[in-house]
């Protein structure tokens, strides 16, 4: 208690010896430690030796033999790093182009008047209703008719107009003054050159915030590539993990899992334990992604 | 105006304003060019894959094969009314509405205790908002994979510390009275963190002043929560409920990694009834016909919500 106390020092004196904020406080503590279980279970079992046997499995207090062998078959059993890169493929493929997109159309919004603005801001509007998961099969089906069926690129496709990103990139257009604009006008820059020269550099905290939200959202998506890819040289991670553990979980090979499963999270979680504040920050302005 | 040439006065008085809207519309247009030019790319892809796509499914739904290599033949709402009809559809309507009222109300109840224990920012505060958060970054996938030992009989974690105190071990994922539960919890576990940063930022607009106001009034913790903070963020509430239902229909990967919809369907959500129909049973005419019926129901959804807010805000 005394503990908690000191947390509360800062706050406003009258309210500094109430009971039930503290209560709530404790209440977080011990579901924030339930809550890693899952990650330290995972830790533990990738460092079990197999000779620990199947009834130690659950044990949550480390083995004193630890070993590697667990990440060592995970890494001979799937095929990870190919995975690896193709889920770096996607990822960089659809930021690239939507760094593009995002860019040419949050500038038209931001500071262009034209016919038709307000009918054109609803039809991109309506994309963060239309959820694209939803439309897996149609756009499978475009996908298909593109003969893009069983590629990475047909994997991105469906991603490289965002709305969100617009929405995003306007908003941060609009915060720079057009004084600066003038000036380059004046010395005769092009539509183009204002943008890449004075609007892009200005914004990158928000193209930023908008490559965390859009790397890790397409890091983790399983359901779309599930259904375009068809060989298994050119599986994404979720993907290749899904297999991965089904295959294992027939040997009852949980070591193995847990290493496999370590292995596919651990470049999201190292990145975020670097950048914990930006990824929060981007988090909060992703509500309607 | 001579009497030689009558016929040519009417065009002459009517051509000239015709000229007049022409030209204006493309001095109007060529002003606008630019910006459609830089639209442009945006444009195709969302013609694309977001309004194609939804014509698409439209028109798939109107048709069906009598066998899979029959030719495709104009049906109406017979794929409409088939897949109503469908137990499997029904059920799974019906899965995801528990599935959506039993993960949305656990995980934002246990976001706002989250952000209202941990609104003052300190080192502690800070480490355990980021062990909170860490579910919301792993891919779902990866999430299952550790539910899978988790919730494994006898051996699994769940059963080995907890499963001790009850009198018969449940099987968390082969019992079809359990096994919603068991996938909602790890909804739960995934999304609570996520809404907690929505609730965080929503606290800070709570005024000090106002709360250190009441506390001289006499109102106790409970009270201020009840009738300062709640109000306050009312707004949060409905964005993060319809985060919450959006997350409900969308985020249904761990159904395909642990259960694949069973035991006897007693985990079968509407996407994966949809992507059964489409990737199991080729019959792309109930799966279009599945994904209309949900992009309405989602779409009125959403449309009301923003009405609400938009009610709000101009009532404020």
């Amino acid at each position: 208690m005394k503990l908690i106390d000191a947390l509360y020092k800062d706050a406003p004196l009258a309210t500094r010896n109430e009971i039930t904020p503290k209560l709530g406080f404790l209440l977080t503590v011990l579901l924030a430690l339930a809550w890693l279980i899952p990650f330290l279970w995972m830790g533990v079992a990738t460092l079990r030796p197999a000779s620990d046997g199947i009834s130690l499995m659950a044990e949550l207090m480390p083995s004193l033999k630890p070993t590697l062998d667990n990440v060592r078959d995970a890494w001979e059993i799937g095929d990870f790093p190919r995975y690896f890169l193709n889920t770096t493929i996607i990822c960089t493929g659809i930021l690239l182009v939507q760094f593009v997109t995002i860019t040419l159309a949050g500038f038209a919004f931001a500071r262009l008047d034209f016919a038709g603005k307000t009918l054109l801001f609803y039809l991109f509007l309506m994309q963060l209703m239309l959820v694209p998961v939803l439309l897996i099969v149609p756009n499978l089906r475009i996908i298909a008719q593109f003969g893009l069926y069983d590629t990475l690129a047909g994997v991105m496709m469906p991603f490289f107009a965002s709305a969100f990103g617009t929405f995003l990139m306007r908003q941060a257009f609009e915060a720079i003054p057009t004084e600066l604009e003038d000036a380059a006008l004046i010395d005769g820059a092009s539509l183009i050159q204002r943008i890449r020269h004075i609007y892009v550099p200005l914004s990158l905290p928000s193209f930023s915030a908008f490559a965390i939200i859009s790397v890790t959202s397409h890091w983790n998506d399983f359901l779309w590539p599930l259904m375009v890819i068809n060989s298994p040289d050119k599986r994404p991670l979720t993907v290749g993990l899904s297999v991965f553990t089904t295959t294992a979980e027939g040997t009852q090979a949980w070591g193995t899992i847990a290493a496999g499963t370590l292995m596919v999270i651990a470049p999201l979680l190292i990145t975020f334990l670097i950048f914990q504040k930006r990824f929060i920050s981007s988090f909060v302005t992703s509500g309607i992604k | 105006m001579s009497l030689a040439e009558p016929a040519a006065l009417p065009v002459a008085a009517s051509v000239p304003p015709r000229l007049h809207i022409v030209a204006r519309f493309t001095t109007r247009f060529k002003a606008s060019l630019p910006a459609y030019l830089l639209l442009l790319p945006s444009l195709v892809f969302l013609a694309l894959f977001t309004y194609g796509a939804m014509g698409r499914v439209l028109i798939d739904a109107l048709y069906q094969r009598a066998t899979p290599k029959a030719p495709l033949r104009f049906v109406g709402l017979d794929n409409i009314a088939a897949v109503l009809a469908d137990p499997a559809f029904t059920g799974a309507v019906i899965n995801n509405l528990i599935y959506a009222i039993g993960t949305a109300i656990p995980s934002i109840g246990l976001a706002l205790l989250f952000a209202l224990a941990l609104a003052r920012t300190n080192a502690v505060t800070s480490a355990l908002r980021a062990a909170l958060f860490l579910p919301v970054l792993i891919p779902m996938v990866a999430a299952s994979a550790l539910f899978l030992f988790i919730f494994l009989p006898n051996v699994g974690l769940l059963d080995y510390y907890i499963g001790r105190l009850l009198p018969v071990l449940p099987n968390w994922l082969g019992d079809p009275d359990i096994a919603l539960y068991a996938i909602m919890i790890i909804t739960i576990w995934k999304n609570a963190g996520y809404y907690m940063l929505f609730f965080l930022t929503g606290l800070q607009a709570v005024p000090e002043d106002v709360m250190e106001a009441a506390h001289l009034d006499g109102a106790g913790p409970l009270m201020r929560l009840r009738y300062i903070i709640l109000p306050e963020l009312k707004p949060t509430f409905l964005f993060v409920v319809v985060i919450a239902t959006l997350n409900a229909v969308t985020q249904v990967d761990h159904v395909f990694v642990m259960t694949k919809g069973g035991p006897s369907n007693a985990t079968n959500l509407v996407l994966f009834y949809i992507y059964q129909q489409a990737v199991e049973h080729y019959d792309i005419g109930m799966a279009s016909a599945a994904t209309l019926l949900t992009l309405a129901a989602l779409m009125a959804l959403t449309a009301l919500s923003f009405r609400t807010m938009a009610n709000r805000e101009g009532g404020a």
